[in-house]
């Protein structure tokens, strides 16, 4: 199945971008079985950014993978309304091609024809107009990022999933890069579910914050994040809820002992 | 565009300015001395030895002439036909058997990266005829096709196709399993994805292969070409072999210069194509 062109009527209701009905995934069988996910339901509105936090073995990556179809659903379903796109937390970009031609090269594999005004206008979102003709290994992390997000928006994707996709940056680039996501955001009405261990972050750029809980990973708690945006990560409300968020993850861990 | 914009987008600008190492570059010239230099030197020092061997009188100057005679005698034969037959000869062969080696190796190293009964196969097997001396083939090789150029061929081919499937499989096996992920995530499947992803990605090790290959095949050759005489097609190997009947010491010398020469040139050549594709892929500083 191919992840990137699923577009499925069922989604119940038109608002519907993403909706998980009683998700479960095993990796593994027997004695070494381990539950990933268990009855894990989740609707995702279109146009909504739903941050995914976890500590780790909470399954918030295989719930992503699930989403775009790479990975088998052992019971439950997924209904995307809509193209996914993946971006991993490594940029992955093809070295041996230039940034425009990775952008490019997104298009080829979707078998639309190659859209050079297209590739300059993504370029132009991400901030990159300058370096269309850059190799990837002459960039710095969080441009190589940057790229690997015009990339995914090269395919039209209108429903983003993002796994730790600024977990290697440092806190600076990071903080401008939230401000760059949330207005791409916004500009072109996409559906971002955003996975991700920082609290602080999900609080940060997340319209909702899903708690999901380890081995297996359940939903435990959500969040409404109503505050205003821009938002500012170190602003004392996102430190307030993201306080609060951390409060109900340390308990999860906790009980874990 | 809003306030908020124009500042963001002097954060990202001012961030990626920062980032970015300055840029340094020598213009071509300087580069190619600063290579060239060291290998000039190597040749001169080299030169000087041979020169002073040969003052030292340890052999007969018939039997190991000093360098400017031989140099001498290598560019009174580059005046005459016979000479350019021969390396036509020898260089028709080496295109020839390398290429079959390139097609044979290319194949069984695609094999043997797709499929795991494959690898098991015939996968340490390869690595074992990469390790053996081409040379021990000849006698087979001479009984199975007698005194021809098939039987020259056969051992180029045993000699160069083991490293050009090596290069291959390593190249395939050591892709970063993240790029093959991306492709697929991307829409990349079957031949799309081979085109696209897998082949790109394993060409740097793959040209290794070839330069490895090449390397084996020119010296299979040159051991088939002395073992495997064919009569009134004069070769190098023929050559060298006449000369060394002869007692022709310049001569002989002459020609392994040749050798030397169109083996370095080759390895240049694809030495160059490597380090670029390395370095295109930031593989090297």
């Amino acid at each position: 199945m191919t992840a990137a062109v699923r577009v499925t009527e069922s989604a119940r209701a038109t608002d519907r971008a993403v909706e998980v009905l009683g998700v479960s995934k095993t990796y593994g069988d027997g004695h070494s079985a381990v539950a990933a996910l268990e009855d894990v339901s989740l609707s995702i509105r279109r146009g909504e950014f739903v941050c995914l936090v976890g500590a780790s073995g909470c399954g918030k990556s295989t719930l992503l993978n699930l989403i775009a179809g790479i990975y088998r659903i052992d019971k439950g379903s997924i209904a995307a309304k809509g193209r996914v796109g993946l971006m991993f937390q490594e940029p992955a970009l093809f070295p041996w091609l230039t940034v425009e031609r990775n952008i490019e090269t997104a298009m080829r594999f979707r078998k639309a024809r190659p859209d050079r005004s297209r590739v300059q206008e993504l370029l132009r979102i991400v901030h990159l107009e300058d370096f269309g003709k850059s190799r990837p290994h002459e960039l710095s992390g969080g441009m190589q990022q940057r790229t690997a997000l015009a990339r995914t928006l090269a395919q039209d994707a209108d429903i983003l999933l993002m796994d730790e996709p600024f977990g290697a940056l440092d806190a600076m680039t990071r903080t401008v890069l939230h401000d760059e996501l949330e207005r791409i955001w916004q500009e072109a009405g996409l559906t971002v579910i955003f996975v991700t261990h920082d609290v602080r972050e999900a609080v940060r750029l997340g319209d909702r914050v899903v708690l999901l809980s380890s081995r297996p990973g359940r939903v435990v708690d959500e969040f409404d994040v109503d505050l205003l945006r821009p938002r500012r990560l170190d602003s004392p409300e996102v430190t307030e809820i993201a306080a609060q968020v951390t409060e109900r993850l340390l308990e999860q861990v906790r009980s874990h002992v | 565009m809003s306030d908020r914009g124009t500042l963001l987008e002097k954060d990202i600008r001012g961030l990626d300015r920062l980032e970015l190492p300055l840029g340094t570059t020598d213009s071509l010239a300087r580069r190619l001395w600063r290579s060239a230099w060291p290998k000039l030197a190597a040749v001169a020092m080299a030169l000087v030895v041979w020169e002073l061997v040969v003052l030292s009188g340890w052999q007969e100057r018939f039997v190991l002439p000093p360098p400017y005679e031989v140099f001498e005698t290598l560019g009174e034969l580059a005046t005459t036909d016979r000479f350019w037959v021969a390396i036509a000869t020898t260089l028709r062969r080496a295109v020839i058997g390398f290429s079959v080696a390139m097609g044979i190796g290319t194949v069984v190293g695609l094999a043997v990266s797709q499929s795991s009964v494959f690898r098991r196969a015939v996968g340490s097997l390869i690595t074992g005829l990469q390790t053996m001396p081409s040379i021990a083939w000849f006698p087979l090789a001479i009984l199975l096709f007698g005194l021809t150029e098939t039987a020259i061929f056969f051992v180029v081919l045993i000699g160069a196709a083991p490293s050009i499937a090596n290069g291959l499989i390593n190249g395939v096996d050591h892709i970063p399993p993240v790029l093959l992920r991306a492709g697929r995530m991307l829409g990349a499947r079957g031949m799309t994805a081979w085109r696209h992803v897998v082949l790109p990605a394993a060409l740097p090790s793959y040209v290794g292969g070839l330069k490895q290959g090449w390397a084996f095949a020119w010296r299979s050759l040159m051991a088939g070409e002395i073992l495997v005489i064919i009569a009134a097609r004069p070769s190098i190997g023929v050559q060298l072999q006449f000369a060394r009947e002869l007692s022709d010491s310049d001569g002989l010398q002459a020609f392994m210069i040749v050798v030397l020469i169109i083996g370095i040139l080759v390895d240049i050549i694809f030495g160059a194509v490597e380090r670029r594709l390395r370095r295109n892929r930031g593989l090297v500083a």
